[in-house]
């Protein structure tokens, strides 16, 4: 699409040609998949999880399609109706135990395809609406796992829900009036259940709508790469068929090993006991934890125990939802023009350091609400916030990088013969100069 | 601007924190109960296969069927096991006769319309029909059981932490009393089980030497029957197991072999482009500018 040497499409046939004039859609597959789209040739095993991403989503809504036809969103009979699937549905504990693990597999997917953003620098110009897409779509995945949580009416669905969505009332003035809004009530219910049902039922096809706005922006500037340096001409890219196709069945493969691993061995594994008791609005669970992959929120959240002008309570809800939205200013937050970590020496440790910082916080957020873990949460949270508010602009503004490569198919060539100094690589200045 | 806004933030955010982690803690009173809690023996299972792993072995339907047994006899006066049907005992290696006379002799009738007057009724139960209920709700339940109501136990080793090897060490746990518990914290209506999360459990100890006559002449000790009527209750949970990990093994051999297919097909994809890369200066490597080049985010900022 942006590079002038990628190959146009070219139908073969007198069909294929009545076709591209008509409605062009294979030209458009060519495009964005195929061997039109011209990728830079040194990508890693990370650039796969975009794809493993589309694919966990692709399974998710298939699955969900068919599980919707027989799940049932009535209080009363919603537990029974997910037991009815494990039980009587032919291959229904299938279509769930999918479901459930494949959510948790979305988030992984994801989580590491954002880790792979974060480390070679693909949030910076000009892919600040790639980034930016991204992040709503995560938000959406959160809302939309939220949700879909509530289902089986267990008891960490109902009172998950209940926690999360009293969360809104610490909003002065208006939060009551928004939590009875949102629950269709005074407490979690079934009206809550249903309008829950039909917003997960919604929200995935927003996500797929966002992910193709999110692929036509990406093939403006075409993928990054771990050099981070832009594609220069021919020789640095390759096209994305058969090339990354190729790459990519192999990913999904290792990928859909192991993730059948759970699915069939230890389907359980990354969800909670409780879920098997059926939601009884009576008897509160002795902790009550979210999913997984909302544990360095929910540990962000709970880390605010003092009333400082504000009611800790609204603290903790500011500081869950900025941990999220600072996201977004990330490429004006990072002054280096250079992208990739590989070429940032000071800021790669303390990458490294937010990385042990994450696996605390998750830790912490799954932990019960006592001592020792809200100490170690708080200064966990404390570094999260430092570093993206504070340490990032600050060492990206004084760091000074390694010299970067002219361009992919040096950096590749240099890579292979390991030979000394590259030739002229330019500072940071040079990098930075505006290409128009 | 968004660096001088992000930074005020940080420095609120970063500030509260650290009052919230400097502030002092309530000395936490440790529960002088916590050291008397035990934790449950980890049991060797025929579903979890050679080495504990998972990856192979299924139910031992002997056991299943001892694990009725108990259940029958047993723990079934109380607890109901509302999800499962008669017709699923078909997978413990019942025939279908054999299902139909348990679920006719099931000694709780299931709900029914009396055909010539259309009043409630009860009738025998079929081999269609799940697991009569014992309780018709949760206040009788309460009402009979010292306001403790028996939970169900369709799910029971699928909801609660440690599964089968807590079932087993719960039921087989009661001791007595040690002489050193604090006798402040000892409930008389109530029976001492360190299994149990608040040590104290409402349900009596059920299962004594001898209680239950094997069919098949195993011994019925209290560990035995402990451990048959923990799998299955296994069974009732996941009575699907045997199918999706049956049907695991396939896959992953499948993909296994997939995997193989498409890393050589990667590998053959590649040859040109890695000996290209390894032969010298690449052919097609004129510069065009006019490709977009690294724009500092600065400029923009």
């Amino acid at each position: 699409m942006s590079f002038g040497w990628a190959k146009p499409y070219e139908p073969k046939t007198d069909l294929g040609r009545w076709f591209d004039e008509r409605l062009p859609v294979p030209r458009m597959v060519w495009n964005s998949l195929g061997g039109g789209y011209e990728v830079p040739k040194n990508i890693n095993y990370f650039w796969n999880f975009g794809v493993l991403a589309g694919v966990a989503l692709v399974i998710q809504i298939a699955t969900g399609v068919v599980l919707a036809m027989h799940y049932a969103a009535n209080t009363d009979i919603a537990f029974q109706s997910v037991e009815h699937i494990m039980r009587d549905i032919n291959y229904g504990w299938l279509l769930r135990y999918m479901h459930a693990n494949g959510a948790s597999f979305f988030f992984i997917v994801v989580y590491i395809h954002i880790w792979r953003g974060l480390w070679y620098g693909s949030y910076k110009a000009p892919r600040e609406l790639v980034w930016m897409l991204g992040l709503v779509i995560f938000l959406l995945m959160m809302a939309t796992a939220f949700m879909g949580y509530v289902l089986p009416w267990g008891q960490m669905s109902f009172w998950g829900a209940t926690v999360i969505t009293n969360l809104f009332s610490a909003i002065p003035v208006v939060g009551d009036t928004i939590v009875t809004f949102l629950l269709g009530g005074f407490a979690v219910d079934n009206a809550t259940l249903n309008r829950f049902f039909s917003l997960h039922f919604l929200l995935p096809f927003v996500i797929a709508g966002v992910v193709m706005l999110k692929i036509w922006a990406l093939h403006i500037p075409g993928s990054n790469n771990p050099t981070g340096v832009e594609v220069k001409g021919p020789a640095d890219t390759v096209p994305f068929h058969p090339y990354f196709t190729a790459k990519d069945g192999f990913g999904l493969g290792i990928y859909l090993i192991v993730f059948s691993i759970f699915l069939f061995f230890l389907p359980n594994y990354l969800g909670h006991p409780d879920n098997y008791i059926e939601a009884n609005a009576l008897s509160t669970p002795a902790h009550i934890v979210p999913e997984w992959y909302f544990w360095p929120f929910y540990a962000i959240l709970r880390a605010f125990t003092v009333d400082f002008i504000l009611p800790a309570k609204l603290w903790g809800v500011l500081a869950m939802f900025s941990a999220i939205i600072l996201l977004f200013f990330l490429p004006w937050l990072d002054k280096s023009a250079v992208k990739s970590m590989k070429y940032r020496p000071q800021m790669k440790l303390w990458m490294y350091v937010l990385l042990v910082d994450l696996a605390i916080l998750s830790y912490c957020g799954g932990a019960p609400a006592e001592e020792p873990f809200v100490r170690i949460s708080q200064i966990a949270a404390i570094y999260y916030f430092a570093h993206f508010l504070i340490i990032l602009p600050i060492v990206s503004a004084r760091e000074t990088p390694l010299p970067l490569p002219n361009s992919i198919a040096e950096a590749v060539l240099k890579g292979k013969e390991s030979t000394g100094a590259p030739a002229g690589a330019p500072d940071t200045g040079a990098a930075a100069q505006p290409a128009e | 601007m968004v660096r001088l806004i992000g930074f005020a933030a940080g420095i609120v955010f970063v500030f509260v924190l650290a009052l919230a982690a400097l502030a002092p803690r309530e000395a936490s009173v440790p529960d002088p109960t916590e050291e008397f809690h035990e934790h449950p023996e980890d049991i060797h299972w025929s579903w979890e296969g050679p080495m504990g792993l998972g990856v192979f072995g299924g139910f031992d339907k002997a056991q299943l069927q001892r694990g009725f047994k108990v259940y029958r006899e047993v723990c079934s006066s109380c607890h109901s096991l509302k999800r499962v049907a008669f017709r699923n005992l078909e997978d413990l290696g019942f025939n279908e006769a054999e299902v139909k006379v348990i679920a006719e002799e099931w000694p709780i009738e299931v709900p029914a319309v009396n055909p010539d007057t259309g009043e409630a009724t009860t009738q025998p139960a079929t081999a269609s029909d799940r697991f009569p209920l014992v309780y018709p709700n949760e206040v009788a339940a309460r009402a009979a059981n010292n306001n403790a109501a028996p939970p169900d136990m369709s799910l029971l080793a699928k909801s609660r932490e440690g599964g089968a090897d807590y079932i087993h060490a719960l039921i087989t746990g009661y001791e007595p009393v040690p002489a050193e518990f604090p006798q402040d914290r000892v409930q008389e209506s109530l029976h001492y089980n360190p299994q149990f999360h608040s040590l104290w459990i409402a349900m009596p100890p059920q299962l004594s030497d001898g209680l239950v006559t094997y069919d098949d002449g195993t011994e019925a000790t209290v560990d035995q029957m402990g451990r048959d009527v923990a799998a299955f209750l296994y069974w009732a949970a996941e009575p699907k197991l045997e199918q999706r990990k049956a049907m695991g093994l396939g896959v992953i051999i499948f993909l296994i072999g997939f995997s193989v297919f498409a890393y050589l097909a990667y590998r053959k994809v590649w040859a040109d482009v890695k000996s290209a890369n390894v032969g010298g200066p690449g052919t097609r490597s004129q510069v065009d500018d006019k490709g977009l080049h690294a724009r500092g985010p600065g400029e923009r900022g």
